[in-house]
């Protein structure tokens, strides 16, 4: 499958979203920040509705909607004094309305909005390749830069915050990070299926690794993988190709849970 | 001349716009150990967060060697605390490398490890460097958050409740190190206890709090003085008004104890 250009380019974009949801998938799992990321990505969809409308490229109106989303919850749940849970909610239904709304007021079947939704990678061309390499890049470089603020506020974000850690900034960094991974997978697996590379690889591997470090590898390790294996089963068996990645980091997560024995 | 470590004066402290902490005036020389005691609610934790600059002050100023809380370095923090998550992904070692203010590349070179491993040592805990931190006994986290606190190169230590949970003789111990280590490196501590009897035969003075300040002196003197008697008794009255609140008599809220 490989002599074709569009599944090279299939491929690297796979290993380029693996690597980035692999290792900020550690935190959201961490954190517990998996319905963040649910709001976060279907949020987006609000911004590729308003991106189809206005004529807009739907991956930068998608992205723009997503950053202010995360922002927009940072913000509103510490001005509100709410759990960001409800906060999470009122975003994300608030953008899926606009969504629902937006695509009523356009005639006819518009098949490039279900790319987005649940992504179309094998159409992905050398330039978006380009950018989603940059994209992924910063948002890495970023994260090892304040990799040891994420992991102090995950263990007791008081005492690192006594510690000096500016704790606010970098919650809203991780958030926009995500913001940011969203829009990467976009066009891999689509914003409604983003948040499975960000969840599952790394609850799996932090079910079978105790140290961070190997959870990062291995969360890393497992989306690269479900990507590539998931563009191989979907070329194989002629499937989205989306889909199939999904499928195949789920299966991983529960042949975990059949192989682990219960914990105490 | 003696150093001030930390100083009071005249801070109160607000929740809501009701004042929890008023009228806290004291003086803490360096290489001091200070007891901070009070009964239940009287605003010990609260006190500690302002000067570590996690609450912020409504009123009065406090100094932390010389300089607003929250920026000066080289202090230590030792948070109230049961239990760190069984499941957290990292090794002693890394836990108490966190209070370093270096980067990733930083924290695994060689002054980093090397900082890490005199911190464990010095609390007796060198063997537990690999083990996750998550499945150690309280009384070793409580080691280890202290290892936390000595590897920010700590001249202030600050305790909150850090006996809590520990049966008499790891309590004992604890203390113990505690104070060897004050001696050795010349630190300022200032630990927080319920325990008042506990806390007074450890500090060289003991500060006593409820919503505003008490006492503050030597132990043998504040331990047999009127003023703590009258702060404890607070508690005796709050309860008193707890129990009456059950029974139909409400208690404005936010409202003081009666002062005896």
């Amino acid at each position: 499958m490989l002599e074709y250009a569009f599944m090279q380019r299939a491929l690297a974009a796979a290993l380029i979203v693996g690597l980035v949801s692999g290792a900020l998938g550690f935190f959201v799992v961490l954190r517990r920040l998996a319905f963040i990321g649910v709001g976060i990505s279907h949020s987006a969809i609000g911004g590729v509705a308003l991106g189809l409308v206005l004529g807009i490229h739907p991956l930068a109106s998608g992205a723009a909607f997503a950053l202010a989303v995360a922002l927009g919850i940072a913000f509103a749940s510490r001005r509100a004094g709410l759990d960001e849970d409800a906060v999470i909610g009122v975003f994300f239904s608030a953008s899926m309305g606009l969504a629902v709304v937006l695509f009523s007021l356009e005639r006819g079947y518009r098949p490039d909005l279900f790319g987005y939704l649940f992504g179309n990678v094998l159409a992905i061309s050398a330039g978006e390749l380009w950018v989603l390499a940059a994209s992924a890049a910063a948002i890495l470089a970023l994260l090892a830069a304040t990799f040891r603020e994420h992991l102090f506020i995950a263990f007791d974000e008081e005492l690192a915050r006594a510690y000096g850690s500016p704790v606010e900034r970098m919650n809203a960094l991780l958030l926009v990070l995500v913001a940011a991974a969203v829009v990467v997978g976009m066009r891999l697996v689509g914003v409604l299926l983003i948040e499975a590379l960000l969840v599952i690889p790394a609850a799996v591997a932090a079910l079978w690794a105790a140290n961070f470090r190997a959870q990062l590898v291995l969360s890393v390790a497992l989306a690269v993988g479900s990507g590539a294996l998931g563009l191989a089963a979907a070329w194989a068996l002629d499937v989205a190709a989306g889909g199939a990645i999904v499928l195949v980091a789920a299966s991983c997560f529960f042949a975990t849970l059949s192989l682990r024995r219960p914990q105490p | 001349m003696t150093q001030t470590a930390v100083r009071f004066q005249d801070v109160r402290v607000e929740r809501a716009g009701v004042p929890v902490l008023e009228e806290i005036s004291f003086t803490v020389a360096a290489g001091e150990f200070v007891g901070l005691v009070g009964p239940n609610g009287a605003g010990k934790t609260t006190l500690l967060k302002a000067l570590l600059g996690l609450v912020p002050v409504a009123a009065g100023r406090i100094e932390v060697f010389g300089r607003p809380p929250g920026a000066s370095d080289g202090i230590g923090y030792v948070p109230q605390r049961h239990a760190i998550p069984p499941a957290f992904p990292a090794s002693v070692a890394d836990v108490v490398a966190l209070s370093r203010r270096e980067g990733l590349a930083r924290l695994a070179g060689r002054g980093a490890r090397q900082a890490v491993a005199r911190s464990l040592a010095r609390v007796g805990i060198a063997h537990l460097a690999d083990r996750p931190v998550g499945r150690l006994s309280g009384g070793e986290q409580r080691r280890v958050m202290l290892a936390q606190a000595l590897c920010a190169d700590a001249r202030l230590l600050v305790l909150d409740e850090p006996t809590i949970g520990l049966d008499l003789p790891a309590e004992h111990d604890f203390y113990a190190l505690l104070r060897s280590l004050q001696t050795e490196l010349g630190l300022t501590v200032i630990a927080v206890s319920h325990d008042l009897v506990a806390l007074a035969g450890q500090c060289d003075s003991l500060i006593c709090i409820n919503r505003r300040m008490h006492v503050h002196g030597r132990p043998a003197e504040v331990i047999h003085s009127h003023a703590i008697q009258e702060a404890y008794s607070c508690e005796f009255d709050f309860l008193a008004g707890e129990i009456a609140r059950h029974e139909g008599a409400p208690q404005a809220p936010g409202s003081r104890p009666a002062e005896p």
